[in-house]
């Protein structure tokens, strides 16, 4: 057996281990690998250092390749070692702390550092960079003992940096020495949008200032400025910049500009030893975007794997980012000068711009806000250097993705495209990790390569280009998409399976899974309640509901909680109540000994803790109608007090919200459906996140839809504005029964009109006959429902289900 | 030492359904199936000690309430993705009279 050969990776980051991972899956067997790590961690994501700022990480969920990876891939890890010393002779490493090692080939992928100004005052307390993970920690130490922050710096890193801050609780002040905030990502006009986003989430900024020193004794307390002004802050942050850390590499006698000079293949002036990452010059340039890392990575691996490669011709670099929540992108040359010619919309209102700009004909650069849809199209055009002359304004106005997709055009740019460019930009999959996946590795339907590689695992935003490249590599043998159906069982889709009911007029939930050739005979949790709601919805009047394919609270009309115990909320029309029936909650709560009584989030009143023998009997003793807490249907419909008392109320909202509860209460929907009506713009009950929202104003009512305040919070696309109470009811039932027809189970209105589109359901709505027809057949669906406290409470068979078995007596054998 | 207990009768739990019954310190789930068959196990999930008996019954498995972990009620094996077993005890059904015995 040959021995393998000595592999030694210094830099436990993202670049290097990237090429390491890409190496193993090539070749797994030609290297011993060892890697030495400075900082005390496993290799963790960087870039999203910000969101474990901002609260939208936990720093374990950051951890790209955890302990056990290395284990697994026979990987000798050593972190918390820096390497002093490479022996260019003997062929070895040396760490700080005694540790060496031998390699026949070394990457160094020491990566950068950040560059910290050298301002009197630099080396005070309270003045850090924004790099690791341990300034992270100093951030959030400093948030808890002092309020005022100054970040240095108004590029990318900064505004990150200073985001975090801010979440952190911090007073920010962004000092920035150019005229305007990113000024190497955007233009001046996309920028000004930027900074009064910022702004107005809470940003302050101090542009066109120059640092002369830091202020404070021991512990930095603020900013002089070169102009004489001052600015106070407790915790600096410099983010001005990153420097490639070359230090290593000097001392070693590699060849030095910026960063380590390499060639197409990674290779530096020594033999044997590789450079990649941020730390690696190529061609002149220092790249720090994650993207042209990562092809770095794969060119090395396949060179060290003795796979052919044409090697690294350098990255034409986009950069497409979300800035506090906003979308920027920009690409190739965007700062316009004598020789180009620009086209621009800006669009203040909904907060969008885009530039393209041009010159002899070709597409050299461009820049979005606000919306970056465009971004990955235009990109290509600057990349692919083909003339765009005579569709410039097409491309500013933008066409579809869909439309390139499709065209030929779409697949001879994917066909052109180098094996190392990323295709899978959230899982950093390259177009030839695919197309070896498809060739060798018997892929043949996107689902199948996303579970062998990743590609489209996470945002799914490069599935087109996924599917571009089955159709190119996979040829003949492209596979039927596997499709994912409702669940395990079956592969059918929502709208195939109630096609083939009503087709077949299937009139049960054993009927459907027999004809439909379910893999599961009985089903499971998630198709059974399906196949209930929709047999339930297409045969109001004729179908058996099937207490057993209803899910547990359904089934016992109340909230099963962790213990065991369940919750009862009975309907409060509107939220408003009585002093009567207060008492009467009051008096059965204590009664009963109920262990929490709380208001709900939907102006109700909920019994928690109340054991399962004791619900018909406190369902009796209320004699109050259930208020549906529980299930797939109406829960509440919030309302404020309106005209009623409200000196700005325009309507009353009290009213309108009670008829709309007495209306749709007990209506089996898709997922549950949550209402509310505001007497006055002012909105007090919220009605713009709620499914069906409804918003006084003066002689009218505006209509909402698909707002939902839940795991993801979405605010309302208006649908409409009536003058009527009448014709709220109308469109609020056509809307509802639409929904029920269209709808899959378990999906709320937001994710419906996310999916099918606003204008779908606007049109479904648009004719008036439409309206009615709709409301009629949701009427008579109401029209077969009960009270379902009311029916267990008198009906022993049903109620027999909330007993313990009480027998168990031993029998003589 | 085994004990046979005579604790329900057929006409008790509902096809597809489930009661639950308390021997010494121990909470029983006993299902009846839609084959008529009858088993019985600790009412107890080994994922968050949920209900077994207020989940729902999908053939010979049932879903817990709490997390819908899936519970082969005649292994007592937790389905995967997810890994556990509960206790099962033997159960007879009498054809004639439907009683339903748990040995424990």
């Amino acid at each position: 057996m040959a021995t393998k050969k000595k592999l030694v990776l210094i830099g436990n980051g993202m670049a290097g281990v990237r090429a390491i991972e890409h190496l193993l899956k090539l070749s797994p067997e030609s290297y011993d690998i060892t890697i030495f790590g400075a900082e005390p961690h496993p290799n963790y994501n960087r870039i999203m250092l910000s969101s474990v700022l901002a609260g939208g990480a936990d720093m374990k969920e950051i951890v790209i390749n955890d302990w056990d990876w290395y284990k697994e891939n026979n990987i000798t890890l050593h972190v918390g070692h820096k390497i002093t010393k490479i022996d260019t002779d003997r062929k070895t490493v040396v760490s700080n702390l005694g540790i060496e090692a031998a390699y026949d080939s070394l990457i160094v992928a020491t990566g950068s550092n950040p560059f910290m100004l050298p301002l009197p005052g630099a080396d005070k307390e309270g003045v850090i960079a924004f790099r690791d993970i341990k300034d992270c920690e100093t951030m959030i130490d400093a948030s808890k003992q002092y309020k005022k922050a100054v970040v240095i710096g108004g590029g990318l890193l900064g505004l990150e940096a200073a985001r975090g801050l801010l979440h952190l609780g911090m007073e920010v002040n962004v000092v920035h020495i150019n005229p305007y905030l990113m000024d190497r990502q955007l233009d001046e006009a996309a920028s000004r949008m930027l900074q009064r986003e910022l702004e107005a989430q809470g940003m302050q900024f101090l542009l066109k200032k120059s640092t002369a020193s830091i202020k404070g004794k021991r512990r930095a307390t603020g900013l002089v400025f070169s102009d004489g002004s001052e600015v106070d802050g407790d915790l600096v942050v410099m983010a001005v910049g990153i420097k490639p850390n070359v230090d290593l590499a000097r001392l070693t006698g590699i060849e030095v500009n910026r960063g380590i000079v390499v060639n197409d293949f990674m290779q530096t002036s020594v033999p044997d030893i590789y450079a990649v990452g941020e730390c690696a010059e190529h061609r002149g340039i220092a790249y720090g975007l994650v993207a042209p890392l990562y092809e770095q990575g794969a060119v090395l691996a396949k060179h060290l794997a003795g796979v052919e490669t044409a090697g690294y011709a350098g990255s034409v670099t986009s950069t497409k980012l979300k800035v506090s929540g906003v979308d920027v992108f920009s690409a190739g040359i965007f700062v316009e000068t004598p020789d180009t010619k620009a086209l621009k919309i800006q669009d203040d209102l909904g907060g969008t711009y885009k530039k393209i700009v041009l010159q002899d004909g070709k597409l050299i650069g461009a820049v979005l806000f606000g919306d970056t849809s465009d971004g990955a199209e235009l990109f290509s055009y600057i990349k692919s250097g083909e003339s765009v002359a005579g569709r410039e304004k097409e491309l500013l106005l933008g066409f579809s993705a869909d439309q390139l997709g499709q065209s030929s055009g779409g697949n001879s740019r994917l066909e052109a495209m180098a094996d190392d460019e990323i295709i899978c930009g959230c899982n950093g999959v390259s177009k030839g990790t695919i197309a070896d996946a498809i060739m060798n590795k018997g892929c043949n339907t996107v689902g199948s390569i996303k579970a062998c590689t990743k590609a489209s695992g996470s945002c799914g935003g490069c599935k087109p280009l996924v599917e571009g490249l089955l159709q190119i590599y996979a040829g003949d043998s492209i596979g039927e998409p596997v499709k994912e159906g409702i669940c395990g069982c079956t592969t059918l889709s929502r709208d195939e399976i109630v096609e083939e009911i009503t087709r077949m007029k299937l009139m049960s939930t054993k009927e459907v899974m027999n004809v439909l050739g379910w893999h599961n005979p009985e089903g499971c949790s998630k198709c059974r309640p399906a196949l209930n709601y929709y047999l339930g919805m297409l045969y109001p009047e004729e179908y058996v509901d099937e207490k057993e394919s209803r899910i547990t609270n359904e089934r016992y009309h109340a909230n099963i909680q962790k213990d065991g115990t369940y919750s009862v909320v009975p309907r409060i029309y509107g939220g408003v109540t009585s002093p009567t029936d207060l008492k009467k909650i009051a008096e059965v709560a204590e009664k009963f000994e109920v262990p929490l009584v709380k208001f709900t989030g939907g102006q109700r009143l909920d019994l928690l803790g109340v054991k399962k023998e004791d619900l018909p009997k406190i369902w009796e003793e209320l004699d109050m109608p259930s208020g549906h807490a529980y299930g797939k249907t109406l829960r509440t419909v919030k309302t404020c007090v309106g005209n009623t008392f409200c000196r700005f109320g325009t309507q009353d909202s009290m009213g309108m919200g009670i008829q709309l509860e007495k209306a749709f209460e007990r209506l089996n929907t898709p997922a549950k459906v949550k209402l509310a009506v505001s007497g006055c713009p002012r909105n007090c009950a919220e009605a713009t996140i709620k499914d069906f929202g409804v918003v006084a104003i003066d002689g009218g009512w505006e209509l909402h839809i698909a707002g939902n305040g839940g795991v993801k919070v979405r605010a309302t696309d208006l649908l409409c504005i009536v003058k009527t109470e009448e014709e709220v009811m109308e469109w609020s039932s056509a809307f509802l029964q639409y929904y029920r027809e269209n709808a899959q189970w378990n999906e709320r209105t937001a994710q419906w009109v996310e999916r099918v589109g606003l204008d779908a359901v606007k049109q479904g709505l648009e004719n008036r006959e439409d309206r009615l027809a709709l409301k009629d057949r949701l009427e008579k669906a109401l029209s077969v429902t009960t009270d379902p406290w009311k029916q267990i409470v008198e009906t022993d068979e049903l109620r027999k289900n909330f007993e313990q078995l009480s027998g168990a007596e031993p029998v003589k054998l | 030492m085994t004990t046979k207990l005579l604790v329900a009768n057929l006409s008790d739990i509902d096809v597809k359904g489930s009661r639950k019954v308390k021997i010494n310190d121990t909470e029983i789930a006993v299902f009846r199936l839609t084959d008529g068959s009858v088993l019985a196990v600790e009412n107890k999930c080994p994922h968050k000690g949920g209900q077994l008996s207020e989940g729902m019954v999908c053939g010979t498995a049932v879903h817990c309430p709490l997390h819908d972990w899936k519970i082969d009620l005649r292994s007592g094996r937790v389905h995967e993705p997810d890994d556990g077993c509960v206790t099962t005890f033997e159960t007879e059904v009498d054809s004639e009279s439907g009683s339903i015995y748990v040995t424990i």
